[in-house]
């Protein structure tokens, strides 16, 4: 019974926080948001705040009146979700889908669960999936970002993702070394200049809020790198049996939503198993399935499935690979 | 029980949709619009009604081991002969209905009524509580196919709302959980109150 025995004071305080917590994550997305503002102008400033604003108002809405709780809005949490959720659809997406989306969120993948803590799913993805779903035609029409500090009219052109770009011709029965030279280049897609989501578009941007999350002690590095890692090796595997067919590893993981997907959503604290080497099967699991469905799914991009189907095995995971109880000897 | 209650009780007390939560493959099956829901509501009553008059009026002839068995052959018979009608003056709903038509056999509802009411209960009794309950489930499909239509198609029984393609997810599968889901709350919450 040594344990219960708390010791006098002093007592160290490690002085985190959900609140805290949930403030870094949301510092550690502004350099996406910046890019996202630099590539597609006022849409992004918009969009960022149509999902943020109508996020915190559903679950403050839900919390007054259904729950009869007191309100937790100033967690931060439905903050990220709005942000994450404004990050994963394209530009000119109509206002109204998005507070359709930030509703899906709150409103059924977040506060029927419980709340922050207690979902199951994560619930910018299942907003993000929800409206990918239900409205395919205004979800897949991409503006192509347009170059740095210029100010051409942001809508003028609209263009498919390298993903959607790489299904649709290979289903013309072309040749994949052919369509690589219409692609965007490597330097291209870790600046932004790709046709996709708010938040997808800029690699490196994401790199950096993934790094300052990761030395803030935010998430750990078993996700983000097993994910990638695991993505990299297969789509590699698959390159080396027949380039006619498969891009290189290298290019799945900087074009479409992999980073995004790797740095910000599967590291979600809530979704994500708890002790490292349920972490590490989590991120392998997501890394495999999300190739799956980009090389031989219907749809051109597959990380958000991939996630929502790992998120569901989480328990699973937590059983498999229980965390180490503090005090506990084998 | 007198028998008015036995019959109003499959509306919303116990509402084999909402309450019950018997027969949910065609309830999150076939409820793509009202009118489908209504088509798959009637047809279960149709049978339901038979069923319970049929098996009430038998019940001291089956032996009580194989009754199970029997009452499934009853309700076989019954489902072939509303599939065949349906198909012949109802040709465009039978389409839209599709496999759902046949599965009625194995609807829990149909067997459960007949399990827990019709075989203890008097001819009279059994049909009310049979009409009550197929209309109670008819109520509920109805009324899930309604919500489902509207959201997902802006139409309420086949007539547009607002132009557009709505909120393709309540269509497909998800939708049926989600709008079922949300509904059995709200009824929850309603009878919590009351």
């Amino acid at each position: 019974m040594d344990l219960l025995n708390v010791s006098g004071s002093p007592h160290v305080h490690s002085r985190e926080s959900v609140k805290k917590i949930m403030w870094t994550v949301v510092i550690a997305l502004l350099p996406t948001f910046a890019v996202s503002i630099l590539s597609f102008g006022f849409d992004a400033v918009k969009l960022t705040l149509i999902a943020v604003a109508s996020c915190l108002l559903f679950e403050w809405l839900i919390q007054k009146f259904l729950l009869k709780k007191p309100c937790s809005i100033s967690d931060g949490s439905a903050v990220i979700t709005g942000m994450l959720l404004a990050f994963n659809v394209p530009s000119n997406l109509p206002w109204w889908i998005m507070v359709i989306g930030a509703l899906v969120a709150i409103g059924i993948a977040k506060m029927p669960f419980g709340g922050l803590g207690n979902n199951l799913f994560n619930p910018a993805l299942v907003g993000r999936v929800s409206l990918l779903i239900s409205f395919p035609q205004q979800m897949t029409t991409w503006p192509m970002p347009r170059p740095w500090f210029s100010h051409a009219a942001v809508d003028a052109t609209t263009g498919a993702t390298p993903l959607g770009m790489i299904k649709t011709g290979l289903a013309q029965g072309k040749d994949m070394g052919e369509l690589m030279n219409q692609l965007p280049s490597y330097a291209q897609m870790l600046l932004g200049e790709q046709g996709g989501s708010l938040g997808e578009v800029a690699a490196i941007a994401i790199i950096i809020g993934g790094l300052f999350m990761l030395f803030r002690k935010v998430i750990s590095w078993h996700i983000p790198v097993s994910f990638i890692a695991t993505a990299f090796v297969f789509a590699t595997i698959l390159h080396a049996a027949n380039p006619a067919l498969y891009i290189p590893g290298s290019y799945h993981i900087l074009c479409g939503g992999l980073l995004l997907g790797a740095v910000f959503m599967a590291t979600d604290m809530v979704t994500s198993p708890m002790s490292g080497w349920g972490k590490i099967v989590f991120g392998c699991g997501c890394g495999l399935l999300t190739i799956i469905i980009r090389v031989w799914g219907a749809y051109p991009e597959g990380v958000s499935f991939a996630i929502l189907l790992m998120n569901a095995v989480v328990p699973l995971l937590n059983k498999a690979f229980p965390p180490k109880r503090f005090g506990v000897t084998k | 029980m007198n028998q008015l209650q036995n019959f109003t009780k499959g509306f919303i007390k116990e509402s084999p949709t909402f309450v019950l939560m018997l027969g949910m493959c065609p309830t999150l099956g076939v409820t793509t619009s009202a009118v489908n829901g209504l088509g798959m509501g009637l047809a279960t009553t149709a049978v339901l009604v038979l069923s319970n008059i049929i098996i009430s009026c038998i019940k001291s002839l089956i032996p009580d081991k194989v009754r199970i068995p029997a009452f499934i052959v009853i309700i076989a018979s019954l489902v072939t002969v509303v599939q065949m009608c349906m198909e012949a003056y109802l040709p465009s709903l039978y389409a839209s209905l599709g496999l759902f038509i046949p599965l009625i056999v194995v609807n829990c509802l149909i067997l459960g009524r007949a399990e827990a009411f019709a075989s203890k209960n008097g001819v009279w009794s059994s049909f009310v509580d049979g009409a009550g309950m197929g209309l109670g489930f008819t109520f509920g499909l109805t009324v899930l196919g309604m919500v489902r239509e509207l959201l997902g198609n802006y139409a309420v029984f086949g007539h547009k709302l607002v132009q557009g393609d709505g909120i393709l997810v309540f269509v497909l599968a998800p939708g049926a959980f989600l709008a079922l889901g949300f509904i059995v709350a709200f009824i929850n919450a309603i009878r919590k109150k009351a």
